[in-house]
């Protein structure tokens, strides 16, 4: 028998990790995001448990501010596969009008992605959390744990990480504890795209290019998705042929004017362009508002 | 000076003219897990960088942060530093978090590579072993100004301890020894010396400048005198075996799939070896025989399943098998065992406890453990054994642990994924170490409990019948174990009652453990099994009393049940007492007017049950005197009466 790809062997040891978490928490979830990641977690998930249904619901903390195609999608995929699908809105701060365009993006992420996110895993009681991070995102990624540890808080506190080794996973928790865990922490980008070339996996079409009405700030292409958008004085949004290289909330997400209609030239385009994946994501350049900072405070 | 490669310029214009041709020969790839050692003033941090950079796999933005850094805080001033690449941690260390690895990634067309990237020079051998564990070959570095160091020796020893199989030397800054081949020659000459000892199967030496790119991705210009392969070629073409050592199918058992009363599966990840439909297999640790029916994935069912693959079995008959449970084939099995030899690191904060109880997680399964007997301790540097009573965070130990159910297990250099465990605070929840079990036999623990007596030999009796020595000394001989913690009466309260008997006319004798370690086992430590070992000494000279028709008073801490069992089936249960003395452990410090429970308490004493290591209480003593309470001469009046109540005095 021929050795195993590198692709084949990323997807066994990811199934093995989620099958690990399925067997040893009480009450896990996969938080969905819509993102390919989330769309990439999902198919292993589904792979692990093969011929049965997922033995945990996801999770998708809705901002009510995500592109409509990503609600769509999220909304038929879950039909489709006939998924337990929990969606959470921190409807406090709907009500309280706490949108993008009302507070810096920091507060904004705080109180409808991170504190909704908490709410919801409370509410729930789950006790794992499955996530799409990978290692390569960042340099300072580089060093996450598989598994995560989470106070009652759902704070990370830095001595209580534990060494990984082999893989043999210590899921051991006391009560109120939460882990967040990351299969995907061995692929890059590169694995991911050429995982959902292999395996025919669904994605929201925003990753592909085309006209979509976009309006220039700060040097980033922003998508007006609906009319909720504010347009300054004399700003009228254009067609230009775009591509979304990571998805959130769409006054966040910067664009990337791409011709790229297909899979297979979106990843020549990123080898062509290296330029790191987060870049077209807002809420990180926001100086104060660092990974580790959100991390700590349970955002990832 | 060679020059840096060019972001690949053929691979750029295949991407460029046929990304589909450029997709097709990366979707072959094969993972090489890479572990790199050496301090960053080894240049190992360049070395990474520069891996990165020549396989084009820093993005742009990414690098323009590096150049910038470079300008202002990089060590060499106007140069690009590619240690800035990877050095994004000084920060994190600086707030006391404990990064243990961190990982880099890069490809080519040959192969994904997985750096596991061990910084800092603290608790190295922790981080060290967590990097190693999943790697199949290790990069060592050596500064070429200073030659093989103790810490190259430490940083072999501890690949060879985790099973990596290919080892890389990179004799660095060559550029500063003027790419010397006799300066080569000699590192390479001290490290085979020392090397030899640790059975290294694959070792290869490269002279490398990291800094300017000498025999890092291409060969070096400045040293024609070198023919080997480059660091980058080797990487690409090493041949790597998968999994290790035996070929034989084990698969852990993670969960049972049971979707529906239709479908009743296995799943897990395939250990080792391979198995197809048809295939017979033992159910472990049970040792029931099935057959496999069919391998199940989403992608269809397969004609065979090898390591490391993800897979779900049924199986032929309706067989209990659950979580945990090893399904192997009937052709070399694992064996089953609740006892485990085992090297084990020591990852916690906390010492190690002998006896104390730990949860051991070994394939799918959790069980409590406890080292039962700590054997030695090895000297990273000097890779001697030395005499240890418990294990330091970074320590390495031998170890004999005592399972509460025997589990399937192989040895280490068989099998990584059987072979290994991970030790886990029961408290806590942290990992507090790691595990490689070694070949059944290969390091058998030293007991003398259980050694056979060497050469032909035969017992005699005596010429005096027990019946009459019993007569003229007008008792029954009998041992009587005085069990407690550190200042809890053991040796008053035996020579109290040692007084009493003799005033009754009657003959007893005392046997004290420190006495003991002043003359029989002054070669006996405090470790778990030199304690154990002194009781197996006071055991056979109580028995000798005994058969002397004596009554013998022996006062030992004795911390283990177990141990003290093996002493009452040494002297014989019938004529053996077990009296527990107990109080509170701030009545006992009270006492300690020598400061030893301080002295433990503060971490000076090691091995003291009670406080640094495990106590266990006697789980049926035939007399508890909770002496904090009692006098000394209430609690000799008690053993009195034990001794009339049971017929040993009239």
């Amino acid at each position: 028998m021929p050795a195993m790809t590198h692709i084949e062997q990323l997807e066994a040891e990811s199934i093995h990790i989620i099958r690990e978490v399925a067997a040893e928490f009480e009450k896990p979830v996969l938080l969905y995001s819509i993102g390919k990641d989330s769309s990439v977690l999902l198919h292993l998930a589904r792979k692990a448990f093969f011929p049965g249904r997922l033995p945990f619901p996801l999770l998708h903390v809705d901002t009510t501010w995500k592109f409509r195609e990503m609600i769509a999608f999220r909304d038929r995929i879950a039909r489709e596969y006939g998924l337990d699908l929990i969606v959470h809105t921190n409807t406090q701060g709907v009500a309280d009008n706490v949108t993008p365009f009302t507070y810096d993006s920091r507060k904004y992420t705080d109180i409808m992605k991170t504190q909704a996110l908490l709410t919801a895993l409370d509410k729930h009681g789950f006790d794992a959390a499955f996530g799409g991070a990978r290692r390569d995102e960042e340099r300072s990624r580089a060093k996450e744990r598989v598994y995560s540890i989470r106070d009652r808080n759902h704070r990370w506190d830095p001595r209580s990480q534990r060494p990984e080794l082999w893989n043999l996973y210590n899921g051991n928790i006391n009560r109120g504890e939460e882990v967040r865990v990351f299969p995907l922490s061995n692929w890059t980008e590169f694995d991911v795209w050429q995982y959902i070339l292999a395996e025919n996996i669904e994605i929201v079409p925003l990753y592909l290019a085309a006209r979509r009405p976009v309006v220039e700030r700060e040097g980033t292409l922003i998508m007006v998705d609906d009319d909720r958008m504010p347009l300054e004085p004399g700003e009228v949004p254009e067609q230009r042929m775009v591509r979304f290289r990571t998805l959130g909330c769409y006054p966040l997400s910067g664009a990337i004017e791409s011709t790229a209609r297909t899979l297979q030239e979106v990843i020549q385009e990123m080898l062509l362009a290296r330029y790191s994946e987060r870049q077209g994501r807002l809420i990180d350049h926001d100086a104060v508002s660092s990974m580790e900072q959100k991390k700590r405070e349970g955002y990832f | 000076m060679s020059e840096p490669v060019t972001p690949g310029s053929d691979q750029r214009q295949l991407i460029e003219r046929d990304i589909d041709g450029y997709l097709a020969r990366h979707a072959d790839k094969e993972i090489l897990r890479v572990l790199t050692c050496g301090s960053v003033d080894d240049g190992k941090s360049t070395l990474i960088g520069r891996l990165l950079h020549d396989s084009q796999l820093i993005h742009e933005d990414q690098l323009a942060a590096v150049e910038r850094e470079s300008r202002t805080g990089g060590s060499r001033a106007g140069e690009l530093d590619l240690a800035l690449v990877v050095d994004g941690l000084q920060a994190e260390r600086e707030q006391g978090i404990t990064i243990d690895v961190a990982y880099r990634y890069f490809s080519t067309a040959r192969r994904k590579f997985i750096i596991a990237d061990t910084p800092g020079h603290e608790q190295y051998t922790r981080n060290m072993a967590t990097g190693a564990s999943n790697c199949d070959a290790a990069i060592i570095l050596i500064d070429a100004t200073n030659g093989v160091l103790i810490q190259t020796r430490r940083h072999t020893f501890i690949a060879r301890l985790l099973g990596i199989r290919h080892l890389i030397v990179a004799v660095n800054k060559m550029d500063l020894v003027e790419y010397d081949e006799a300066t080569f020659a000699d590192i390479r000459g001290d490290y085979e010396a020392f090397a030899s000892r640790l059975r290294v199967e694959d070792l290869n030496f490269i002279p490398m400048s990291a800094l300017h790119g000498d025999n890092v991705v291409e060969r070096s210009t400045n040293m024609p005198w070198y023919r080997g392969a480059s660091l980058m070629h080797l990487l690409e073409n090493m041949h790597v075996a998968p999994g290790g050592g035996i070929d034989n199918f084990r698969m852990p058992v993670q969960r049972v799939n049971r979707p529906d009363a239709s479908f009743r599966g296995y799943s897990g990840s395939v250990a080792s070896g391979a198995v197809r439909p048809g295939d017979s297999v033992v159910v472990l640790p049970s040792g029931l025989s099935t057959e496999v029916t069919r391998i199940v994935t989403m992608d269809g069912d397969l004609e065979e399943a090898s390591a490391p693959m993800a897979v779900t079995l049924t199986l032929a008959d309706q067989v209990d098998v659950g979580r945990g449970d090893i399904l192997a084939s009937p052709v070399n099995q694992p064996r089953v065992s609740d006892t485990i030899d085992a090297t084990l690191v020591w990852m916690g904060e906390e010492p190690m406890a002998p006896g104390r109880q730990y949860i051991v997680k070994q394939g799918a399964k959790q069980v409590f453990g406890r080292v039962e007997t700590l054997r030695d301790r090895v000297d990273v540097n000097t890779l001697e054994p030395l005499p240890a009573s418990t294990l330091a965070l970074n320590e390495i130990g031998r170890v004999r642990l005592v399972l509460a159910e025997p589990v399937p297990y192989d040895a280490y250099e068989d099998s990584r994924a059987t072979g290994s465990f991970i030790v886990i605070d029961r408290l806590s929840n942290i990992t507090v170490g790691a595990g490689m079990i070694q070949a059944p036999g290969g390091q058998a623990l030293h007991s003398h409990w259980d050694e056979t007596p060497h050469g032909a030999l035969t017992a005699t009796g005596s010429a005096v019948t027990a019946e009459e020595k019993s007569q003229r000394l007008g008792q029954t001989p009998v041992t009587m174990l005085f069990t407690g913690l550190s200042k809890s009466g053991k040796t008053v309260i035996a020579q109290a009652v040692e007084r009493k008997l003799f005033d009754e006319g009657r003959l007893a004798t005392v046997i004290d453990g420190q006495n003991f370690r002043l003359g029989l086992s002054r070669d006996l430590g405090f470790s778990a099994e030199d304690r154990s070992e002194n009781v197996r000494r006071a055991a056979e000279s109580a028995r000798q009393m005994n058969d002397a028709g004596l009554i013998c008073l022996t006062a030992f801490v004795v911390p283990l049940d177990s141990v003290r069992e093996r002493a009452r089936t040494v002297v014989g249960p019938e004529r053996f007492l077990e009296v527990y003395l107990t109080a509170p452990i701030e009545e006992l410090k009270r006492r300690d007017d020598s400061g030893l429970f301080e002295a433990a308490e503060r971490g000076e004493i090691p091995s003291f049950p009670g406080v640094s290591s495990e106590f266990e209480e006697p789980a049926s003593p035939d007399l508890v005197l909770d002496t904090a309470s009692l006098g000394v001469e209430d609690c000799a009046l008690r053993v009195m009466d034990l001794l009339r109540q049971r017929g040993f005095i009239h």
